[in-house]
Protein backbone atom coordinates (compact mmCIF):
# COMPACT_ATOMS: atom_id res chain seq x y z
CA UNK A 1 0.00 0.00 0.00
CA UNK A 2 1.42 3.52 -1.05
CA UNK A 3 -0.33 7.00 -1.01
CA UNK A 4 1.73 7.82 -3.88
CA UNK A 5 2.43 4.78 -5.81
CA UNK A 6 4.27 6.69 -8.84
CA UNK A 7 6.93 8.41 -6.92
CA UNK A 8 7.58 6.22 -3.84
CA UNK A 9 8.38 3.43 -6.50
CA UNK A 10 9.93 5.80 -9.27
CA UNK A 11 12.93 3.51 -10.83
CA UNK A 12 16.37 4.62 -9.63
CA UNK A 13 17.40 6.18 -12.98
CA UNK A 14 14.07 8.34 -13.26
CA UNK A 15 14.75 9.21 -9.31
CA UNK A 16 17.98 10.20 -9.78
CA UNK A 17 17.43 11.91 -13.07
CA UNK A 18 14.46 14.36 -11.11
CA UNK A 19 17.34 14.46 -8.36
CA UNK A 20 19.09 16.54 -10.53
CA UNK A 21 16.91 18.35 -12.15
CA UNK A 22 15.20 19.66 -8.23
CA UNK A 23 18.73 19.85 -7.71
CA UNK A 24 19.84 22.62 -9.79
CA UNK A 25 16.48 24.65 -9.70
CA UNK A 26 16.99 24.76 -5.73
CA UNK A 27 20.50 25.51 -6.43
CA UNK A 28 19.39 28.36 -8.73
CA UNK A 29 16.86 29.34 -6.27
CA UNK A 30 19.11 30.20 -3.39
CA UNK A 31 21.87 31.75 -5.33
CA UNK A 32 19.48 34.15 -6.50
CA UNK A 33 17.36 35.02 -3.55
CA UNK A 34 19.95 33.92 -0.77
CA UNK A 35 22.61 36.48 -0.23
CA UNK A 36 24.40 33.79 2.20
CA UNK A 37 24.26 31.19 0.17
CA UNK A 38 25.19 33.42 -3.04
CA UNK A 39 28.31 34.60 -0.63
CA UNK A 40 29.09 30.83 0.26
CA UNK A 41 28.85 29.26 -3.67
CA UNK A 42 31.13 32.20 -5.00
CA UNK A 43 33.40 31.65 -1.87
CA UNK A 44 33.06 27.99 -3.36
CA UNK A 45 33.60 29.00 -6.89
CA UNK A 46 30.13 27.10 -7.55
CA UNK A 47 28.02 28.40 -10.29
CA UNK A 48 24.36 26.67 -10.21
CA UNK A 49 25.22 26.01 -13.90
CA UNK A 50 28.45 24.27 -12.57
CA UNK A 51 26.28 21.32 -11.00
CA UNK A 52 25.55 18.87 -13.95
CA UNK A 53 25.34 15.56 -12.06
CA UNK A 54 24.28 14.62 -8.66
CA UNK A 55 28.29 13.98 -8.55
CA UNK A 56 28.84 17.28 -8.28
CA UNK A 57 26.90 17.44 -4.58
CA UNK A 58 29.66 17.21 -3.17
CA UNK A 59 31.37 20.18 -4.25
CA UNK A 60 28.91 22.24 -2.53
CA UNK A 61 29.52 23.81 0.55
CA UNK A 62 27.90 22.64 4.02
CA UNK A 63 25.46 24.45 5.96
CA UNK A 64 25.59 24.54 9.84
CA UNK A 65 23.22 25.04 12.35
CA UNK A 66 25.41 27.82 13.37
CA UNK A 67 24.78 29.59 10.21
CA UNK A 68 21.09 29.64 10.54
CA UNK A 69 21.33 30.78 14.17
CA UNK A 70 23.62 33.75 12.63
CA UNK A 71 20.74 34.43 10.17
CA UNK A 72 17.94 34.52 12.94
CA UNK A 73 15.83 35.13 12.54
CA UNK A 74 14.74 35.46 8.50
CA UNK A 75 18.22 35.57 7.06
CA UNK A 76 18.17 32.56 5.04
CA UNK A 77 14.48 32.25 3.59
CA UNK A 78 14.42 32.57 -0.17
CA UNK A 79 10.96 33.31 -0.03
CA UNK A 80 9.27 36.57 0.54
CA UNK A 81 7.51 36.98 3.68
CA UNK A 82 4.14 37.60 1.77
CA UNK A 83 4.72 33.90 0.60
CA UNK A 84 5.57 32.51 3.97
CA UNK A 85 2.53 31.23 5.67
CA UNK A 86 3.94 29.02 8.30
CA UNK A 87 7.30 30.04 10.40
CA UNK A 88 8.15 27.24 12.51
CA UNK A 89 11.07 26.98 15.33
CA UNK A 90 13.07 24.37 16.77
CA UNK A 91 15.92 24.81 19.74
CA UNK A 92 19.13 26.99 18.75
CA UNK A 93 22.37 26.19 20.35
CA UNK A 94 21.94 29.06 23.14
CA UNK A 95 18.91 31.13 24.14
CA UNK A 96 17.74 31.74 20.62
CA UNK A 97 15.65 29.23 18.18
CA UNK A 98 16.58 28.65 14.62
CA UNK A 99 13.95 29.51 12.65
CA UNK A 100 11.91 28.04 9.49
CA UNK A 101 9.27 29.12 7.08
CA UNK A 102 7.52 27.58 4.69
CA UNK A 103 5.30 28.43 1.84
CA UNK A 104 2.25 27.25 1.01
CA UNK A 105 3.39 24.37 -1.40
CA UNK A 106 6.43 23.92 0.83
CA UNK A 107 2.70 22.98 3.22
CA UNK A 108 1.41 20.19 0.90
CA UNK A 109 4.68 19.22 0.00
CA UNK A 110 4.85 18.08 3.80
CA UNK A 111 1.58 17.10 4.23
CA UNK A 112 2.31 14.80 1.09
CA UNK A 113 5.18 13.20 2.97
CA UNK A 114 3.90 12.87 6.09
CA UNK A 115 0.91 11.27 4.71
CA UNK A 116 3.02 8.69 2.53
CA UNK A 117 5.01 8.24 6.03
CA UNK A 118 1.22 7.26 7.82
CA UNK A 119 0.52 4.52 4.77
CA UNK A 120 4.17 3.24 4.84
CA UNK A 121 3.83 2.32 8.32
CA UNK A 122 -0.19 0.94 8.02
CA UNK A 123 -2.22 3.21 8.39
CA UNK A 124 -5.08 4.12 6.05
CA UNK A 125 -7.96 7.00 5.39
CA UNK A 126 -10.18 5.48 7.82
CA UNK A 127 -7.85 5.29 11.29
CA UNK A 128 -8.31 7.24 14.19
CA UNK A 129 -5.31 9.03 15.05
CA UNK A 130 -4.55 10.28 17.92
CA UNK A 131 -1.65 12.68 18.08
CA UNK A 132 -0.14 13.42 21.09
CA UNK A 133 3.03 15.36 19.71
CA UNK A 134 3.37 18.70 21.00
CA UNK A 135 1.25 21.24 18.86
CA UNK A 136 2.75 24.99 18.46
CA UNK A 137 6.08 25.91 17.53
CA UNK A 138 7.34 22.43 17.05
CA UNK A 139 6.87 21.24 14.05
CA UNK A 140 5.74 17.33 15.35
CA UNK A 141 2.22 18.40 16.09
CA UNK A 142 0.98 20.25 13.08
CA UNK A 143 3.07 18.46 11.10
CA UNK A 144 1.65 14.63 12.08
CA UNK A 145 -1.76 16.51 12.00
CA UNK A 146 -1.26 18.10 8.10
CA UNK A 147 -0.48 14.62 7.22
CA UNK A 148 -2.93 12.94 8.81
CA UNK A 149 -6.02 15.40 7.33
CA UNK A 150 -3.79 15.03 3.64
CA UNK A 151 -4.17 11.10 4.36
CA UNK A 152 -8.15 11.48 4.96
CA UNK A 153 -8.05 9.98 8.15
CA UNK A 154 -9.64 11.50 11.54
CA UNK A 155 -7.09 13.50 13.91
CA UNK A 156 -7.58 14.21 17.15
CA UNK A 157 -5.00 16.98 18.35
CA UNK A 158 -4.28 15.79 21.59
CA UNK A 159 -1.11 17.69 22.11
CA UNK A 160 1.03 16.42 25.18
CA UNK A 161 0.20 16.64 28.80
CA UNK A 162 -2.99 15.90 30.71
CA UNK A 163 -1.97 11.96 30.42
CA UNK A 164 -4.79 10.28 32.47
CA UNK A 165 -7.41 12.79 29.95
CA UNK A 166 -5.56 11.38 26.97
CA UNK A 167 -6.14 7.84 28.27
CA UNK A 168 -9.70 8.48 28.49
CA UNK A 169 -10.11 9.93 25.24
CA UNK A 170 -7.99 6.95 23.73
CA UNK A 171 -10.76 4.57 24.98
CA UNK A 172 -14.12 6.37 24.79
CA UNK A 173 -13.08 7.88 20.94
CA UNK A 174 -11.59 4.51 19.95
CA UNK A 175 -7.96 6.13 18.98
CA UNK A 176 -6.65 3.21 16.13
CA UNK A 177 -2.88 5.15 15.81
CA UNK A 178 -1.19 6.92 18.23
CA UNK A 179 1.28 8.98 17.07
CA UNK A 180 3.89 10.62 19.91
CA UNK A 181 7.37 10.45 21.07
CA UNK A 182 8.16 6.77 22.32
CA UNK A 183 9.12 7.11 25.64
CA UNK A 184 6.07 8.90 26.39
CA UNK A 185 4.07 6.44 25.10
CA UNK A 186 5.44 4.09 27.78
CA UNK A 187 4.41 6.35 30.70
CA UNK A 188 1.03 6.48 29.10
CA UNK A 189 1.24 3.06 29.27
CA UNK A 190 1.60 3.10 32.88
CA UNK A 191 -0.76 5.76 33.32
CA UNK A 192 -3.58 3.04 31.86
CA UNK A 193 -2.50 0.45 34.13
CA UNK A 194 -3.05 2.78 37.21
CA UNK A 195 -6.37 3.37 35.66
CA UNK A 196 -7.16 -0.11 34.97
CA UNK A 197 -7.23 -0.01 31.14
CA UNK A 198 -5.65 -2.71 29.21
CA UNK A 199 -4.57 -1.80 26.13
CA UNK A 200 -5.67 -5.07 24.31
CA UNK A 201 -9.01 -3.66 24.95
CA UNK A 202 -8.04 -0.34 23.27
CA UNK A 203 -8.71 -0.30 19.31
CA UNK A 204 -4.88 1.04 18.58
CA UNK A 205 -3.17 -1.43 16.12
CA UNK A 206 -0.24 0.99 14.96
CA UNK A 207 2.39 3.62 16.97
CA UNK A 208 4.26 6.04 14.81
CA UNK A 209 7.10 7.33 17.29
CA UNK A 210 9.83 9.82 16.63
CA UNK A 211 11.39 13.18 18.07
CA UNK A 212 13.88 11.34 20.21
CA UNK A 213 16.15 8.43 19.33
CA UNK A 214 14.81 4.55 20.82
CA UNK A 215 16.42 1.48 20.61
CA UNK A 216 14.67 -2.35 19.24
CA UNK A 217 14.04 -3.30 23.04
CA UNK A 218 12.56 -0.28 23.51
CA UNK A 219 10.35 -0.98 20.20
CA UNK A 220 9.45 -4.34 21.93
CA UNK A 221 8.63 -3.03 25.39
CA UNK A 222 6.42 -0.48 23.32
CA UNK A 223 4.19 -3.09 20.90
CA UNK A 224 4.27 -5.75 24.10
CA UNK A 225 2.88 -3.13 26.34
CA UNK A 226 0.39 -1.14 23.98
CA UNK A 227 -0.20 -3.90 21.67
CA UNK A 228 0.63 -2.46 18.48
CA UNK A 229 2.92 -2.09 15.68
CA UNK A 230 5.88 0.19 16.57
CA UNK A 231 7.02 2.63 13.68
CA UNK A 232 9.81 5.07 13.85
CA UNK A 233 9.56 8.28 12.27
CA UNK A 234 12.62 10.82 11.56
CA UNK A 235 12.23 14.60 10.83
CA UNK A 236 14.06 17.44 11.99
CA UNK A 237 12.21 20.81 11.70
CA UNK A 238 15.51 22.02 9.73
CA UNK A 239 14.49 20.33 6.97
CA UNK A 240 10.68 20.29 7.09
CA UNK A 241 9.64 18.24 10.55
CA UNK A 242 8.34 15.09 10.58
CA UNK A 243 8.05 12.90 7.96
CA UNK A 244 11.38 12.83 6.57
CA UNK A 245 11.85 9.65 6.71
CA UNK A 246 9.43 6.40 7.45
CA UNK A 247 10.18 2.85 8.31
CA UNK A 248 7.85 0.64 6.60
CA UNK A 249 5.90 -1.73 7.84
CA UNK A 250 6.78 -4.42 5.55
CA UNK A 251 10.51 -4.58 6.55
CA UNK A 252 11.07 -2.72 9.72
CA UNK A 253 14.61 -2.36 8.85
CA UNK A 254 15.61 1.34 8.41
CA UNK A 255 13.58 4.62 7.58
CA UNK A 256 13.32 5.41 4.04
CA UNK A 257 14.05 8.90 2.86
CA UNK A 258 12.38 10.85 0.62
CA UNK A 259 14.73 11.20 -2.29
CA UNK A 260 12.05 13.07 -4.48
CA UNK A 261 12.69 15.94 -1.86
CA UNK A 262 15.50 15.24 0.05
CA UNK A 263 18.92 14.05 -0.93
CA UNK A 264 21.05 12.13 1.93
CA UNK A 265 24.99 11.74 2.28
CA UNK A 266 26.59 10.50 4.77
CA UNK A 267 30.02 12.55 6.03
CA UNK A 268 32.82 11.46 7.98
CA UNK A 269 32.20 14.15 10.84
CA UNK A 270 35.85 15.15 11.33
CA UNK A 271 36.94 15.23 7.61
CA UNK A 272 33.47 16.26 5.96
CA UNK A 273 34.54 13.63 3.42
CA UNK A 274 32.03 11.36 1.69
CA UNK A 275 31.74 7.94 3.14
CA UNK A 276 30.30 4.88 1.07
CA UNK A 277 26.84 3.06 1.96
CA UNK A 278 26.86 1.13 4.88
CA UNK A 279 29.21 3.17 6.42
CA UNK A 280 28.00 4.69 9.83
CA UNK A 281 28.30 9.11 9.47
CA UNK A 282 26.92 11.88 10.19
CA UNK A 283 23.96 12.35 7.86
CA UNK A 284 23.69 15.46 5.77
CA UNK A 285 20.82 16.73 3.47
CA UNK A 286 20.02 18.65 0.97
CA UNK A 287 16.31 19.77 0.41
CA UNK A 288 15.55 20.07 -3.44
CA UNK A 289 11.69 21.11 -3.13
CA UNK A 290 11.94 23.40 -0.67
CA UNK A 291 10.81 27.16 -1.38
CA UNK A 292 10.80 28.64 1.79
CA UNK A 293 13.61 27.84 3.75
CA UNK A 294 15.88 25.30 1.11
CA UNK A 295 19.02 24.03 2.49
CA UNK A 296 22.29 22.63 1.20
CA UNK A 297 24.15 19.89 2.57
CA UNK A 298 22.99 20.24 5.86
CA UNK A 299 24.76 19.03 8.78
CA UNK A 300 21.99 17.19 11.01
CA UNK A 301 24.75 15.70 13.44
CA UNK A 302 22.49 12.80 13.59
CA UNK A 303 24.54 9.44 13.06
CA UNK A 304 23.35 6.81 10.75
CA UNK A 305 24.50 5.31 7.72
CA UNK A 306 22.68 4.52 4.04
CA UNK A 307 21.28 1.55 2.58
CA UNK A 308 20.42 1.47 -0.69
CA UNK A 309 19.23 -2.20 -1.31
CA UNK A 310 16.15 -2.53 -2.66
CA UNK A 311 13.13 -3.17 -0.09
CA UNK A 312 10.83 -5.83 0.03
CA UNK A 313 7.88 -3.30 0.06
CA UNK A 314 8.74 -1.87 -3.29
CA UNK A 315 9.81 1.67 -2.30
CA UNK A 316 12.68 2.37 -3.93
CA UNK A 317 13.76 5.33 -1.79
CA UNK A 318 16.74 4.54 0.15
CA UNK A 319 16.45 3.92 3.84
CA UNK A 320 18.99 5.33 6.75
CA UNK A 321 19.25 3.08 9.78
CA UNK A 322 18.08 3.69 12.64
CA UNK A 323 19.65 7.11 14.49
CA UNK A 324 22.41 5.83 17.18
CA UNK A 325 23.98 9.11 18.38
CA UNK A 326 24.71 12.73 17.83
CA UNK A 327 28.15 14.22 16.63
CA UNK A 328 27.65 17.05 18.78
CA UNK A 329 26.69 17.71 22.65
CA UNK A 330 22.95 17.98 21.98
CA UNK A 331 20.61 16.25 24.23
CA UNK A 332 16.82 15.38 23.58
CA UNK A 333 14.71 15.14 27.02
CA UNK A 334 11.14 14.44 26.30
CA UNK A 335 11.65 15.18 22.55
CA UNK A 336 13.20 18.42 22.83
CA UNK A 337 16.21 19.59 22.10
CA UNK A 338 18.73 20.77 24.50
CA UNK A 339 21.88 22.00 24.41
CA UNK A 340 24.28 21.77 27.40
CA UNK A 341 25.31 25.53 26.39
CA UNK A 342 21.82 26.77 26.88
CA UNK A 343 21.43 25.75 30.20
CA UNK A 344 24.92 27.23 30.80
CA UNK A 345 23.78 30.16 29.77
CA UNK A 346 20.22 30.16 31.58
CA UNK A 347 22.07 29.77 34.96
CA UNK A 348 25.27 31.97 34.23
CA UNK A 349 22.19 34.79 33.81
CA UNK A 350 21.48 34.10 37.81
CA UNK A 351 23.25 36.62 39.53
CA UNK A 352 25.91 35.02 41.78
CA UNK A 353 26.24 31.55 40.15
CA UNK A 354 29.72 30.02 39.54
CA UNK A 355 30.10 28.40 36.04
CA UNK A 356 30.24 24.81 38.46
CA UNK A 357 27.29 22.96 36.84
CA UNK A 358 26.60 19.08 36.02
CA UNK A 359 23.70 17.95 34.17
CA UNK A 360 22.42 14.37 35.08
CA UNK A 361 19.76 13.32 32.53
CA UNK A 362 18.09 9.97 33.54
CA UNK A 363 15.04 8.23 32.56
CA UNK A 364 12.54 7.50 35.43
CA UNK A 365 9.36 5.55 35.21
CA UNK A 366 9.62 6.04 31.24
CA UNK A 367 10.23 9.90 31.39
CA UNK A 368 13.34 11.51 30.64
CA UNK A 369 14.57 13.69 33.96
CA UNK A 370 16.78 16.35 34.34
CA UNK A 371 18.75 17.31 37.48
CA UNK A 372 21.05 20.81 37.28
CA UNK A 373 23.38 20.38 40.32
CA UNK A 374 24.75 23.68 40.93
CA UNK A 375 27.78 24.57 43.38
CA UNK A 376 26.79 26.87 46.69
CA UNK A 377 29.83 29.39 47.02
CA UNK A 378 30.07 31.81 49.63
CA UNK A 379 28.68 34.70 46.84
CA UNK A 380 25.24 32.70 46.42
CA UNK A 381 25.09 31.09 49.93
CA UNK A 382 22.09 32.65 52.38
CA UNK A 383 21.31 32.06 55.76
CA UNK A 384 18.20 31.83 55.27
CA UNK A 385 16.25 28.66 54.05
CA UNK A 386 13.75 30.33 51.93
CA UNK A 387 16.63 32.13 49.79
CA UNK A 388 18.35 29.27 48.73
CA UNK A 389 14.57 27.44 47.89
CA UNK A 390 14.31 30.87 45.27
CA UNK A 391 17.62 30.15 43.68
CA UNK A 392 16.09 26.91 43.28
CA UNK A 393 13.23 27.89 41.95
CA UNK A 394 14.49 30.45 39.54
CA UNK A 395 17.15 28.60 38.42
CA UNK A 396 13.82 25.70 37.59
CA UNK A 397 11.68 28.22 36.46
CA UNK A 398 14.22 30.46 33.72
CA UNK A 399 14.77 26.78 32.10
CA UNK A 400 11.44 25.65 31.75
CA UNK A 401 10.30 29.43 30.39
CA UNK A 402 13.18 29.31 28.15
CA UNK A 403 13.60 26.03 27.10
CA UNK A 404 10.06 24.47 27.99
CA UNK A 405 11.77 21.45 29.77
CA UNK A 406 11.13 20.80 33.58
CA UNK A 407 14.37 19.87 35.61
CA UNK A 408 15.13 20.09 39.44
CA UNK A 409 17.75 22.30 40.86
CA UNK A 410 20.36 20.75 43.22
CA UNK A 411 22.47 22.82 45.08
CA UNK A 412 25.63 21.08 46.23
CA UNK A 413 28.77 22.07 48.11
CA UNK A 414 31.60 23.79 46.31
CA UNK A 415 34.67 21.15 44.96
CA UNK A 416 32.28 18.59 44.89
CA UNK A 417 31.50 19.06 40.61
CA UNK A 418 34.38 17.87 39.12
CA UNK A 419 36.78 20.07 37.57
CA UNK A 420 38.63 18.75 34.17
CA UNK A 421 41.83 20.36 32.63
CA UNK A 422 40.33 20.63 29.42
CA UNK A 423 36.27 20.76 27.99
CA UNK A 424 34.76 19.97 31.11
CA UNK A 425 32.10 17.19 31.22
CA UNK A 426 28.81 18.86 31.62
CA UNK A 427 26.65 15.97 31.38
CA UNK A 428 26.23 12.74 32.82
CA UNK A 429 23.62 11.36 30.64
CA UNK A 430 22.51 7.74 32.62
CA UNK A 431 19.46 6.51 30.34
CA UNK A 432 20.68 3.07 28.66
CA UNK A 433 18.30 3.72 25.26
CA UNK B 1 24.67 44.19 71.16
CA UNK B 2 24.76 41.83 68.17
CA UNK B 3 26.07 38.01 67.91
CA UNK B 4 27.86 36.82 64.98
CA UNK B 5 26.32 33.20 63.90
CA UNK B 6 28.17 31.02 61.49
CA UNK B 7 26.14 29.72 58.94
CA UNK B 8 27.43 26.62 56.94
CA UNK B 9 25.67 24.95 54.14
CA UNK B 10 25.32 21.28 54.11
CA UNK B 11 24.29 18.94 51.41
CA UNK B 12 21.50 16.02 52.16
CA UNK B 13 24.20 13.40 51.91
CA UNK B 14 25.54 11.38 55.02
CA UNK B 15 28.14 12.33 57.01
CA UNK B 16 27.96 15.71 56.64
CA UNK B 17 27.19 16.77 60.05
CA UNK B 18 29.52 14.66 61.33
CA UNK B 19 32.60 16.29 59.21
CA UNK B 20 31.72 19.75 60.36
CA UNK B 21 31.40 18.69 63.75
CA UNK B 22 34.53 16.35 64.06
CA UNK B 23 36.73 19.16 62.25
CA UNK B 24 35.42 21.60 64.91
CA UNK B 25 36.36 19.46 67.43
CA UNK B 26 39.88 18.59 66.18
CA UNK B 27 40.40 22.53 66.26
CA UNK B 28 39.54 23.12 69.55
CA UNK B 29 36.75 24.90 69.08
CA UNK B 30 33.68 24.38 71.71
CA UNK B 31 29.96 24.52 70.46
CA UNK B 32 27.66 26.90 72.31
CA UNK B 33 24.49 26.57 70.41
CA UNK B 34 23.34 25.42 67.38
CA UNK B 35 20.25 24.67 65.21
CA UNK B 36 19.64 22.81 61.91
CA UNK B 37 17.19 23.99 59.18
CA UNK B 38 16.76 21.78 56.44
CA UNK B 39 14.87 20.93 53.29
CA UNK B 40 14.59 17.46 51.39
CA UNK B 41 17.48 18.86 49.22
CA UNK B 42 19.87 20.64 51.73
CA UNK B 43 20.76 21.96 54.98
CA UNK B 44 21.83 25.23 56.62
CA UNK B 45 23.32 24.54 60.07
CA UNK B 46 23.98 27.40 62.76
CA UNK B 47 25.89 27.99 64.92
CA UNK B 48 27.58 30.05 67.72
CA UNK B 49 30.83 29.16 68.63
CA UNK B 50 33.73 30.41 71.11
CA UNK B 51 36.15 31.27 68.27
CA UNK B 52 34.12 32.41 64.94
CA UNK B 53 37.39 33.44 63.13
CA UNK B 54 39.06 29.92 63.37
CA UNK B 55 36.00 28.16 62.79
CA UNK B 56 35.05 29.83 59.73
CA UNK B 57 39.10 28.95 58.86
CA UNK B 58 38.95 25.73 59.59
CA UNK B 59 35.81 24.69 57.90
CA UNK B 60 36.75 26.65 54.80
CA UNK B 61 39.80 24.80 54.38
CA UNK B 62 38.15 22.26 54.20
CA UNK B 63 35.71 23.02 51.34
CA UNK B 64 32.55 23.64 53.47
CA UNK B 65 30.97 27.31 52.40
CA UNK B 66 30.58 29.17 55.39
CA UNK B 67 28.42 32.74 55.98
CA UNK B 68 28.42 35.31 58.88
CA UNK B 69 24.86 36.49 60.26
CA UNK B 70 24.28 38.79 62.72
CA UNK B 71 22.01 37.03 65.47
CA UNK B 72 19.86 38.42 68.63
CA UNK B 73 20.65 36.98 72.24
CA UNK B 74 17.78 37.69 74.27
CA UNK B 75 17.43 36.52 78.06
CA UNK B 76 13.75 35.48 78.56
CA UNK B 77 12.40 34.62 82.00
CA UNK B 78 12.43 30.70 82.69
CA UNK B 79 8.76 30.28 83.28
CA UNK B 80 5.80 29.56 81.12
CA UNK B 81 4.44 32.88 79.46
CA UNK B 82 8.31 34.37 79.03
CA UNK B 83 8.41 33.80 75.66
CA UNK B 84 5.09 35.30 74.33
CA UNK B 85 5.96 38.62 76.41
CA UNK B 86 8.77 38.78 74.03
CA UNK B 87 7.15 38.08 71.21
CA UNK B 88 4.29 39.92 71.88
CA UNK B 89 6.19 42.82 71.74
CA UNK B 90 7.57 42.20 68.66
CA UNK B 91 4.74 41.74 66.88
CA UNK B 92 3.16 45.07 68.15
CA UNK B 93 6.43 46.76 66.50
CA UNK B 94 5.60 44.34 62.95
CA UNK B 95 9.25 42.89 63.60
CA UNK B 96 9.32 39.85 61.78
CA UNK B 97 11.08 36.70 63.46
CA UNK B 98 13.25 34.45 60.59
CA UNK B 99 14.30 32.00 63.11
CA UNK B 100 15.02 31.46 66.53
CA UNK B 101 16.60 28.55 68.68
CA UNK B 102 17.73 27.77 72.38
CA UNK B 103 20.85 28.75 73.75
CA UNK B 104 22.46 25.95 75.78
CA UNK B 105 23.57 28.35 78.91
CA UNK B 106 21.10 29.70 81.47
CA UNK B 107 22.17 33.58 82.32
CA UNK B 108 21.28 33.38 85.98
CA UNK B 109 17.40 32.56 86.48
CA UNK B 110 16.89 33.03 82.49
CA UNK B 111 16.91 31.48 79.42
CA UNK B 112 18.57 32.61 76.83
CA UNK B 113 16.90 32.14 72.62
CA UNK B 114 18.44 33.71 69.96
CA UNK B 115 16.88 35.44 67.32
CA UNK B 116 17.24 36.08 63.54
CA UNK B 117 15.28 38.95 63.02
CA UNK B 118 14.53 40.95 59.12
CA UNK B 119 15.09 44.33 61.00
CA UNK B 120 18.15 43.68 63.85
CA UNK B 121 18.72 47.08 65.12
CA UNK B 122 15.17 48.05 65.67
CA UNK B 123 14.56 45.22 66.94
CA UNK B 124 17.58 45.72 69.86
CA UNK B 125 15.94 48.57 70.44
CA UNK B 126 12.38 47.76 71.10
CA UNK B 127 13.78 45.08 73.09
CA UNK B 128 15.80 47.18 75.03
CA UNK B 129 12.93 50.23 75.36
CA UNK B 130 10.59 47.22 76.55
CA UNK B 131 13.11 46.46 79.55
CA UNK B 132 14.76 42.75 77.97
CA UNK B 133 17.83 42.59 78.42
CA UNK B 134 20.14 41.55 75.07
CA UNK B 135 23.07 39.80 75.71
CA UNK B 136 26.52 40.93 73.65
CA UNK B 137 28.25 38.86 71.66
CA UNK B 138 31.53 38.50 73.72
CA UNK B 139 29.58 37.30 76.57
CA UNK B 140 27.92 34.57 74.74
CA UNK B 141 30.48 32.92 73.39
CA UNK B 142 33.06 32.31 76.52
CA UNK B 143 29.07 31.33 78.57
Amino acid sequence: MYYNEEFETLPRPALEALQLKRLKNTLLRVYTNVPFYRGALNRAGITPNAVNSLDDLRKLPFTFKQEMRDSYPYGLFAAPMDDIVRIHASSGTTGKPTVVGYTRKDIDIWAELMARSFVAAGVHKGDIIHNAYGYGLFTGGLGAHYGAEKLGASVIPMSGGNTKRQIMIMKDFGSTVLTCTPSYSLFMAEAAKEEGIDFKKLSLHVGIFGAEPWSETMRSEIETKLNLCAIDIYGLSEIMGPGVAIECREAKNGLHIWEDHFIPEIIDPESGELLPSGDKGELVITTITKEGIPLIRYRTRDITSINYEPCVCGRTHARIARMSGRSDDMLIIRGVNVFPSQIESIIMGIEGVEPHYLLIVDRKENLDTLEVQVEVDEKLFSDEVKHLQRLSQAIEKEIKDTLGITCKARLVEPKTIQRSEGKAKRVIDNRKL
Amino acid sequence: MKVEQISIFIENKSGRLAEITRILGEAGINIRALSLADTSDFGILRLIVNDRENAKIVLKEKGFTVSKTEVVAVEVPDKPGGLYQILRILDSEAINVEYMYAFVERCGENAVIIFRFDETDKAIKTLVDNGFNVLDGERLYSM
